[in-house]
């Protein structure tokens, strides 16, 4: 196996849907590719970053709805009654 | 457990808001509008760059919420019930919007020597864990914009998946795609990002 198609069998490699045979190369890959082996972890930290750095925001932006808006809403909202 | 991004409550304010709902009184909507409102427009602001789309968003969300609230499930939250409308209220305000050509995103792909064998340049580690580089607001920041950056099919596949953690086939049908174009797109999303991050990961805290 060579490195570019460590890239495309990764994500199967990771859900375990990856051959007997083909999951073997993989990891023999890895054992050997110093390469690989650092750009499995930083696509697994990308993942993480990004769930993380929305998360903070989310709970950032728990202050309040702008005013304008939540008056929009309730007008919005009366008039469904 | 509680779903990412939701609002923490605890389950007599979840009884109360569920009440307050299903009687349908104002009042007690105006609470709930104030308490995620919010939050929901953070949600809102990822899935639609506009500032004024993002609001619209919200608007139709809670209408659409009112209008469901018998609907609304007395087992469920109510945080989770707003979150999900909300997000599929951005993901139509999304599709209505004329569609613009996107950039191809080949070259944030890893670049590799023309056999395959290796990468063009040596891969350099990141000094930190995500977690740690993450918790610095600077970063934090710098992450999002990074994410917002990604053209559209690929940033919403990004966002459902691995930000609202929602699986691939209600991906797929919130979408309009196939379950296999989830699958490529975000893998080549995650791909893109790891590429648009690595400047900032690569340098040691200061």
């Amino acid at each position: 196996m060579i490195c570019r198609e460590v890239t495309e069998f990764l994500m199967d490699f990771q859900d375990g849907s990856l051959a007997p045979a083909v999951h073997k190369e993989f990891q023999l890959h890895l054992e050997r590719c110093a390469d690989c082996r650092i750009f499995i972890v930083q696509y697994q930290e990308t993942v993480k970053a990004g769930r993380q750095a929305c998360a903070e925001h989310s709970a950032d932006a728990a202050t309040e709805i702008p005013e304008e808006l939540l008056r929009a809403i309730m007008v919005a909202i009366r008039v469904q009654e | 457990m509680a779903e990412r991004g939701q609002v923490d409550s605890t389950a007599a304010d979840e009884r109360e808001l569920a009440r307050g709902l299903r009687d349908g009184d104002p009042e007690a909507f105006e609470g709930i509008v104030r308490m995620f409102g919010g939050r929901l427009l953070a949600v809102t602001r990822r899935i639609l760059h506009d500032e004024e789309d993002a609001r619209d968003a919200v608007q139709e969300a809670f209408i659409s919420a009112f209008k469901a609230r018998k609907q609304f499930n007395a087992e469920s939250r109510v945080s989770t019930w707003l979150h999900r409308i909300a997000v599929n209220a951005a993901l139509m305000k999304l599709r209505s919007l004329r569609r613009k050509t996107e950039v191809s995103i080949d070259n944030l792909m890893p670049n590799f020597r023309d056999d395959g064998q290796h990468y063009v340049e040596p891969l350099v580690s990141w000094e930190e864990p995500a977690d740690v580089a993450v918790g610095r607001r600077e970063t934090a920041d710098f992450v999002r914009e990074q994410i917002s950056k990604l053209p559209d099919s690929y940033r919403l596949v990004l966002l459902m998946r691995d930000i609202e953690g929602r699986d691939t086939e209600d991906t797929a049908r919130e979408l309009g795609i196939t379950p296999n174009a989830v699958k490529i797109r975000l893998h080549r999303a995650r791909m893109a990002l790891r590429q648009l991050i690595a400047p900032q990961m690569e340098k040691r805290a200061s």
